[in-house]
């Protein structure tokens, strides 16, 4: 089952995601995705994520359809022009590689090639009508396509963001665009998810909560102060800072909110950051091991 | 305005160090209420110059001169350059550009041209305008998202705002204060228009202002 079938039909999605090299040695990068294999419905790969050059995400992509896991394609604006991404997506689609995720794409100057031109000539919104008008057969400049691809495009969407209210408005206008799934922002309370998903339910939106494994209270507190759009509550800080094991803590948190969560959105998607040797734990802990064929 | 920056000493040094006689021009407009090309501006840069210069060997002098605009042909043909062999332009680039397209000698730019602004008290300034030739202003209530947004997003925050601040750190968001100016404004509905895909031909197929012309006309 695709993680595009698994969305429509209801099913409970669990996805989860790579960075592809910075060289050419795949092995890392493969055996990441082995540890997640048969326990994830697709696998993002990030493009050049956090403005690190990297391997090209299309290519990632490719080994890992060849491997025989289903890639996400994260498409970004930060560093191609209308030309570029529509040919990369066609490139993509050509591979049989449809799942797609638009998104701006962090700054050039957050990452390590800082005096880089940022392109933006499109971002997610843009990149998601683009995305559209090649699935309706033809370029954003009307001409036709000689064969149509059947994307299912996403986006992602930050609900703690602050203020909350231009982050909703750019939300709907994603659906508007053609966003077929979300992918969240970490998210760790509950009760502001659940308010968020009534706003994303009263659209219509499919939604794969954000999970990102907290594995100390240093590191919650870190992400509260540096990373945008996250907000673990104290109560969760002060949960780690009692834990005699404050990993087995941190998985028995995202679990807990895995299994508080099935009964408002549609899925996760659990972003490992270096920790994928985790994910299948935090699946056996949330009861996941058997929702995904 | 065009908001311009004074470039570092050692490097604009450099660029003349193998002219002997060399004439500072300021510009009256722009340059001079960006404080980094009018006449106090020149006399300093003229001072400083012949000072570092005094300390090596050989005989080269620096001259001061301010003009209204550089980028008028009116003030630039007024300009007397006779006996000198370069050109230290304090004007934009437009004035650079102008200057040397004018005159025999070679033109080095003193500044560098920053950005279309405002003023924001003395010695501030913010970036407004990036002359894209296709104004949103209309429906981002007079914020640019082009200039403003360090992605130049035209449909919102991306998700690296925190508190109303870029995720760059050092501006404010710019789909935030849109939006809050919109609400205030009452013209949410604005705030839901999904802006289309920039048309950057506005800008690329008009090299020149012509009123005479089509932005597009070949010659």
């Amino acid at each position: 089952m695709s993680l595009r079938e698994a969305i429509e039909s209801g099913r409970f999605a669990v996805t989860s995601e790579v960075g592809p090299p910075k060289g050419i040695d795949i092995t890392e990068m493969l055996a990441s995705a082995e540890l997640l294999r048969g326990r994830v419905d697709a696998l993002n790969v990030t493009d050049n994520q956090a403005a690190v050059m990297r391997l090209s995400t299309l290519a990632a992509c490719v080994h890992l359809k060849l491997a025989g896991f289903e890639p996400v394609l994260q498409v970004t604006g930060r560093d191609r022009n209308r030309l570029a991404i529509q040919s990369d997506l066609l490139g993509a689609a050509s591979f049989g590689i449809t799942t797609v995720l638009a998104l701006t794409g962090d700054h050039v100057v957050t990452g390590d090639h800082k005096q880089a031109r940022a392109v933006f000539d499109l971002e997610s919104v843009q990149i998601l009508g683009a995305i559209e008008a090649l699935n309706h057969g033809h370029d954003m400049s009307g001409n036709e396509l000689h064969g149509t691809p059947e994307f299912f495009p996403g986006a992602v969407v930050t609900p703690d963001s602050v203020p909350l209210a231009p982050q909703l408005a750019k939300f709907d206008k994603k659906i508007a665009a053609g966003a077929r799934y979300f992918q969240t922002q970490a998210v760790y309370d509950i009760d502001a998810f659940d308010g968020f998903m009534r706003h994303a339910r009263g659209l219509g939106a499919k939604v794969l909560a954000g999970i990102v494994v907290l594995r100390s209270a240093r590191m919650a507190r870190f992400m509260n102060k540096n990373i945008p759009g996250i907000a673990v509550p104290a109560s969760i800080i002060a949960e780690l800072e009692r834990a005699e094991d404050p990993e087995q803590t941190g998985i028995d948190i995202a679990a807990r909110f895995i299994e508080q969560s099935r009964a408002i959105c549609d899925g996760v998607h659990i972003m490992a950051v270096g920790a994928e040797h985790l994910v299948p734990r935090i699946l056996d802990a949330a009861n996941l091991s058997e929702v995904v064929a | 305005m065009i908001v311009v920056r004074l470039k570092p000493l050692p490097e604009i040094r450099e660029m003349v160090a193998c002219h002997r006689r060399v004439l500072v021009v300021g510009c009256n407009t722009c340059a001079a209420v960006s404080l980094a090309g009018g006449e106090k501006e020149v006399e300093t840069l003229v001072q400083a110059l012949g000072l570092a210069a005094s300390f090596e060997p050989g005989d080269t002098t620096f001259s001061g001169d301010v003009i209204t605009r550089q980028c008028e042909p009116e003030f630039v043909a007024a300009l007397d350059t006779a006996g000198y062999d370069a050109i230290l332009s304090m004007g934009c680039g437009a004035g650079v550009a102008f200057i040397a397209e004018n005159s025999e000698l070679p033109v080095y730019p003193a500044l560098d041209t920053m950005f279309i602004g405002t003023a924001r008290g003395f010695g501030a300034w913010q970036a407004e305008c990036s002359a894209c030739g296709s104004c949103v202003l209309g429906e981002t209530a007079g914020i640019c998202p082009v200039t403003r947004c360090a992605k130049g997003i035209m449909n919102g925050p991306c998700g690296g705002v925190k508190d109303g601040v870029c995720e760059l750190g050092d501006r404010d968001c710019a789909w935030v204060l849109i939006h809050d100016r919109l609400e205030r404004q009452g013209r949410n509905d604005l705030v839901c228009t999904i802006e289309e895909p920039k048309d950057n031909s506005a800008k690329t197929l008009c090299p020149e202002w012509d009123a005479t012309k089509k932005p597009g006309d070949t010659r």
